[in-house]
């Protein structure tokens, strides 16, 4: 077998644990291209996640309700506190901000469409709100982000609710970038831009700093849309604790935490990789923070970062949150990383599975691209129905698992439901090491 | 709601001693239909002592007058309507401004028509730092100075400051045309001087006299991008 042919191990070669193919691979592009990499996706290491936490299902001391006839109800409603027009979403899954220019127009249209088949709201991004976007949205939630492309009171009014985004999980503390071939004669003109060139998106917003001033933020914004939606907060999991408190303190109606797997349409591997702390570690916090203010339940929480399936769903509802948020997996949904583009893949140096240059343009199922004849790839009525069937699984599975515990609704899944895999899983949830009652950092071991 | 009708059919006024500023942005809003296409609706507003989000989101030809200080954001997102401040301004006046004017008699404080996409904004005292950050549009004039990284990532529009300028004037400064009279104490990233032809006198002349102030504009500076950052080059790293 030759040394250098693909993943050509014999007998004698012994690759190191520290500089590994990738680690090698990565100091050879940059030698080579003098410039760190940037990337969609999310964070690709493994971190302690909702897989290292199992249910403990009913049994003796607890009953079950029959899976397929007693009734486990998913909804939610969100924005209570302040809003006299809250959000009522029939299932716990929401689609998260994505902007258009990172994505196609088609995939915008259809996370649009396979949110509102299912009564959950979608989520606009940096660039502003789309008009197909509106019109195929029946719950869309309007980003106020630090960048304000497009940004527009228009707009703002007609949402059903207003998220302003200080952070997301892939990158707590950094701005964006969208890089200048994805820059289209229409995205340029959303965002005042001439076409070609590097769209910066500001690490902080232009025109407050720190909670106290978050607070009179968010009061001009109800002033402007005369206290009728809700107002969230999204914040990229770190120092959650704090973050969710002083959210809380500046009048937010829902906090929105995005874990560290949270995925993005470009960022740096450093970034995306090595800032911020997974969902699992950051729930727990948030839901200290709320219960401390007596706010838990009163203002909504919905996390991300790492949602792929009804499990996850319910592991998050159970620590606490009463939503998750998804947006890697929506994409997938809609035909990402789809095997039927493994051509398409190839020609770009990639493959299916793989593929992660979101930022590129360049994309074979015409979704993280603005060149039309990919994005026409991209069917969004079928790609809409792919999300919808998607989210109805998750949510699905998310009740058979709650059914499983004893809940007639998923909200009234708890910690208690939970056992983990992990020490390390153990001490972030918060919940026993299973066949143990211990758990780290908050119990002695007995 | 206990706002009076006064001398004209439509002119009204708010005294936020006795009214809160909820109730003087929503009579505003409710009322934003009836004052539409039958010219300006005069409206005072007294004793702002300091408050925010003073006169926000207006989408009709108000003629505002506003007696006194201001706190933050006041007339944000303003469309059509014309907002004047007797007085000091917060942070952020004007924000994200889309039409109309907002007259500032006094000083502003940070960020003053940040992000404002149209309209003009003129302010007779001076403005702190980074006004007209990320300005996507709108004119700003300035009879005074302003602060440090004023202008910062602005994309479209113009700044012109009569005064001086702080450090960091125009960092990573995109489109945005940027005109001052007085001394820069120094130039962000990207930012440079930059010939000041017939046109550009021609834009600072119909801007100042729109801000009916009195200057000449051969006595301005013009300043813009070089635009070598627009797209990221590693060569360019130590400029960042």
């Amino acid at each position: 077998m030759a040394v250098d042919a693909p993943l050509g191990w014999h007998p004698g070669l012994r690759e190191s644990a520290t500089f590994d193919r990738n680690a090698i691979a990565e100091i050879q592009r940059a030698a080579r291209e003098g410039m760190y990499d940037i990337r969609g996706f999310g964070a690709k290491r493994r971190v302690p996640h909702f897989d290292d936490l199992l249910f403990l299902g009913a049994s003796v001391s607890r009953y079950p309700l029959e899976g397929y006839r007693e009734r486990c109800a998913t909804d939610v409603t969100i924005g209570t506190r302040f809003a006299s027009e809250p959000i009522h979403l029939d299932i716990p899954i929401t689609i998260a901000g994505m902007s258009f220019g990172a994505l196609s127009g088609p995939a915008k249209e259809a996370l649009g469409r396979g949110a509102s088949e299912v009564g959950t709201s979608t989520t606009t991004g940096d660039g502003g709100m789309t008009p197909e976007e509106r019109e195929h949205s029946t719950k869309l939630v309007y980003q106020l982000l630090p960048s304000r492309y497009g940004m527009n009171p228009d707009d703002l009014r007609r949402a059903d609710a207003i998220e302003v985004v200080v952070g997301q999980g892939a990158k707590p503390g950094g701005g964006g970038m969208l890089l200048g071939h994805k820059i289209s004669e229409r995205v340029a003109e959303m965002r005042d831009l001439p076409p070609g060139i590097d769209q910066r998106s500001a690490c902080r917003h232009p025109d407050w700093t720190g909670p106290d001033d978050l607070e009179i933020k968010i009061e001009e914004l109800r002033e402007i849309t005369d206290w009728r939606i809700p107002i969230y907060v999204k914040v990229g999991a770190s120092r959650t604790y704090y973050d969710v408190a002083l959210a809380v303190k500046a009048g937010a109606d829902a906090i929105v935490l995005d874990g560290m797997q949270g995925g993005t349409a470009a960022t740096q591997e450093v970034f995306i990789e090595h800032v911020g702390i997974p969902i699992l570690a950051a729930i727990p916090q948030a839901v200290e923070s709320l219960v401390e203010l007596d706010m838990h339940r009163k203002v909504q929480l919905i996390v991300s970062g790492g949602i792929r399936t009804g499990a996850d769903v319910a592991k998050a509802l159970a620590l606490g949150a009463d939503a998750v948020s998804i947006g890697v997996a929506a994409l997938i949904a809609l035909g990402d990383n789809a095997p039927e583009h493994a051509g398409g893949y190839a020609e770009i140096g990639s493959a299916a599975g793989f593929y992660d240059d979101w930022q590129a343009g360049r994309d074979p199922a015409g979704i993280s691209t603005q060149e039309p004849e990919l994005a026409a790839r991209l069917d969004p009525v079928l790609g809409g129905r792919r999300l919808a069937n998607y989210l109805r699984t998750l949510t699905l599975e998310a009740q058979t698992l709650a059914r499983a515990c004893g809940k007639s609704h998923v909200h009234n899944l708890e910690p208690e439901d939970l056992v983990a895999l992990t020490i390390e899983a153990a001490a972030m949830a918060r919940v026993p090491l299973a066949g143990t009652s211990w758990i780290p950092g908050v119990t002695a071991i007995s | 709601m206990t706002a009076s009708e006064t001398t004209a059919r439509t002119a009204l006024s708010f005294d936020l001693r006795v009214e809160s500023v909820r109730e003087l942005n929503r009579r505003l809003h409710e009322e934003a239909a009836a004052a539409s296409g039958a010219g300006p609706v005069p409206v005072q507003v007294l004793h702002p002592d300091g408050r925010h989000s003073i006169a926000v989101g207006l989408t009709a030809d108000y003629d505002v007058t506003i007696e006194g200080h201001v706190g933050y954001y006041c007339a944000g997102m303003n469309q059509l309507a014309t907002v004047r401040v007797r007085g000091n301004c917060g942070v952020g006046v004007a924000e994200n401004m889309m039409s109309g004017s907002v007259i500032v008699q006094g000083s502003a404080s940070q960020a003053a028509g940040a992000t404002a996409r149209g309209g003009l904004l003129v302010i007779h005292g001076d403005a702190s730092a980074r006004c007209g950050i990320s300005l996507k549009g709108a004119d700003v004039v300035v009879r005074g100075s302003v602060g440090h990284m004023s202008g910062f990532m602005a994309q479209k529009g113009a700044l012109v400051v009569c005064g001086d300028a702080g450090e960091a004037l125009g960092d990573s400064l995109y489109e945005a045309r940027v005109y001052v009279r007085g001394s820069v104490a120094g130039l962000g990233a990207d930012c440079v001087e930059k010939e000041m032809r017939d046109e550009h006198r021609d834009q600072l002349a119909a801007l100042l006299a729109r801000a009916e102030v009195d200057a000449d504009p051969d006595e301005f500076r013009r300043y813009g991008s070089a635009r070598r950052l627009y797209n990221f080059h590693i060569d360019n790293v130590g400029v960042y």
